[in-house]
């Protein structure tokens, strides 16, 4: 096994697996952006909301722990939002003191810390559960049916194809440093600027390799033929019934919307 | 049971924490720069987006006058390098380590536009694969990253670089800064961001992110210039191509030069006058309750830290500023001298 453990798709037959990626993918934008267009506090929207993704994590049959549990990783970031608990003016529920300074932890300031929080996870659920069910290629179909570039769209697959080489390489790298330098414990050998250096020599040799592996890449699509543009079998329109879902899946996001500002 | 598991606890644990745990990215050796949604309001995230179409599909009509064909695997692969690299770190101190971030190498080795290109894609793959930075907020971090990080860094690399005559070492200490400057100020504009959205007050989030990435920059500085050894013992050919490139890229250095400038002094102007970001998101309705409170019972003078931390920012920055600044003066002195003496 190498580094391809780093790919997150989980193979599966489920409803949300089998539906097409361009469908997918549009409903996850739809979701993110209503969910980030939900005002501060609109707490029974949170929960329809939830709802929704939940029953989206229910019909891909990948277990809900394993995505509460992946999303919950974007969580620290949370962090920034951090100090809002303590400078939006409203009145104060407790007095935090730290050190000399006296925090006032605000009602206001609460609801939208945590509101900003919990639409954040809402939004990397969604997230997970189209990378989780959605293979690389079906992906860049539904990128370029978006009509990206395609130099972009070219690019994001040669380094998906390209990605596990590289780090296999650099893991090379690191395993020989690892095996070649003794360290005690918790010290390390050397200064941090020696260390950097170091890895920086390593991570030099990485991009040359890079970069002269795709000089040796374009010679190999030049010898197969390549003449600038990428040809791949022909896609296929959405079929009908799945543009409903999506249809469907887009109405019952407005209705949130529209019960998200009114509540 | 799921490939998630297996990620978590193989052999291969670390590498999945340094690629797509966004967890590790909080640490200091990370970058707390992926915002992920939820943070940024719509319409910042929305206007960041069209900022970041324009600049990439103009990155894009430059690449593809400028380059031959021979680069269309370039993108790709550097871009997969740049996430290789970004796996390899080094130890800190008590357990934190660095890696390298690689907008400031990247622009080294392929010249600015084709690095917007390969940072947007690493961007793009870490929000759309890993979760490691939102969709919505991914046209922020391309502005963040590939735009600001990568112009910036262009442009303190071409003009130190000019400074000292392309000498190795000149090279080296160009290199060094321009790692550090891009983390820096594409850290300034993710405070920005924040505070604008009303997520982050501007007076907390624009010394902290400061504040953290001026010492994460010393590290993508050091390994920057690590890699420029490198490659400037084994091809020096890569290195010394980008002299013809520095003509034709006037505009993005004077825009890299810029916005450096700009968002250097913005920033510690908006965090000792958050009011005047606050009043920006007030205007578009989403303070509205705190207009709802009938007094305002935290006076901005509640917090006695708050203005010696805006002057904190402002002298950091200075005393940064001051010693590139430094640094160039005198490798332009030195560079007169021996000039000087050749000719006698």
């Amino acid at each position: 096994m190498h580094s391809n453990s780093l790919d997150l798709y989980c193979a599966g037959a489920s409803f949300w697996h089998r539906l097409d990626s361009r469908v997918k993918l549009i409903i996850t934008l739809a979701y993110v952006l209503s969910v980030s267009l939900m005002p501060v506090g609109a707490w029974p929207a949170y929960v329809l909301l939830a709802g929704f993704v939940f029953s989206v994590a229910v019909a891909s049959e990948l277990g809900l722990w394993m995505l509460v549990r992946r999303a919950l990783l974007a969580l620290p970031f949370a962090l920034a939002a951090l100090p809002l608990l303590v400078t939006t003016p409203g009145p104060v529920i407790l007095n935090i003191s730290v050190g000399k300074w006296l925090l006032p932890l605000t009602y206001a300031g609460l609801e939208r810390f945590l509101s900003v929080a919990f639409k954040s996870w809402l939004s990397v659920q969604m997230a997970v559960l189209l990378t989780a069910t959605t293979c690389l290629p079906d992906l860049l179909v539904a990128l370029r049916a978006l009509h990206l570039p395609g130099l972009l769209v070219t690019s994001v697959g040669l380094m998906w194809r390209y990605l596990f080489v590289l780090v296999d390489e650099a893991m090379r790298m690191l395993r020989a440093r690892e095996s070649r330098s003794a360290a005690g414990k918790g010290r390390s050998g050397g200064s941090v600027v020696w260390r950097a250096r170091v890895t920086g020599n390593m991570a030099g040799s990485v991009f040359l390799r890079g970069y002269e592996r795709s000089e040796r890449i374009y010679s190999a699509m030049l010898a197969r033929g390549y003449d600038g543009t990428i040809r791949s079998l022909p896609v296929e329109p959405v079929p009908a019934a799945q543009r409903w879902v999506a249809a469907l899946a887009i109405g019952v996001l407005l209705v949130l919307l529209v019960l998200g500002q009114w509540m | 049971m799921s490939h998630y598991t297996e990620l978590l606890d193989g052999p291969y644990a670390h590498a999945a924490r340094a690629i797509g745990d966004p967890e590790c990215s909080l640490l200091p050796g990370g970058t707390p720069m992926h915002v992920p949604d939820g943070f940024l309001s719509t319409w910042v995230a929305l206007l960041m987006w069209v900022v970041a179409i324009v600049a990439v599909a103009y990155a894009l009509r430059r690449v593809s006058r400028e380059l031959d064909e021979r680069r269309v695997p370039l993108f790709g692969v550097l871009a997969a390098a740049i996430f290789a690299g970004q796996m390899l770190n080094f130890s800190v101190t008590g357990g934190t380590s660095g890696h390298l971030l690689g907008a400031a190498i990247a622009c080294i080795l392929v010249g600015p536009w084709a690095a917007v290109l390969a940072i947007t894609c690493v961007v793009g793959t870490q929000a759309l694969l890993f979760q490691d930075g939102g969709l919505l907020a991914l046209g922020a971090n391309i502005v963040n990253m590939a735009l600001i990080g990568v112009s910036v860094s262009h442009a303190v690399y071409t003009s130190l670089r000019r400074l000292a005559g392309d000498k190795r070492w000149g090279t080296l200490v160009a290199s060094f800064a321009a790692g550090w400057a891009s983390i820096v100020v594409a850290s300034l504009a993710c405070a920005l961001e924040l505070a604008v959205s009303g997520t982050s007050p501007a007076n907390v989030a624009v010394p902290a992110m400061g504040g953290i990435h001026m010492l994460i920059g010393i590290g993508e500085g050091l390994i920057t210039v690590g890699a420029v050894a490198l490659l400037y013992a084994a091809r020096p050919d890569l290195m010394g191509a980008d002299k013809s490139k520095a003509v034709e890229n006037k505009g993005i250095l004077v825009g890299g030069l810029v916005l450096a400038i700009v968002l250097a002094v913005l920033s510690p102007l908006a965090s000792s006058h958050p009011d005047g970001l606050e009043w920006v998101a007030e205007q578009r309705g989403f303070l509205d309750f705190a207009r709802e409170s009938p007094y305002r019972l935290i006076p901005d003078y509640a917090f006695p830290g708050v203005s010696n931390e805006a002057i904190a920012t402002i002298a950091a920055g200075i005393v940064g500023l001051l010693i590139v600044f430094g640094i160039a003066m005198a490798v332009a002195a030195s560079r007169r001298r021996r000039g000087s003496a050749q000719s006698l």
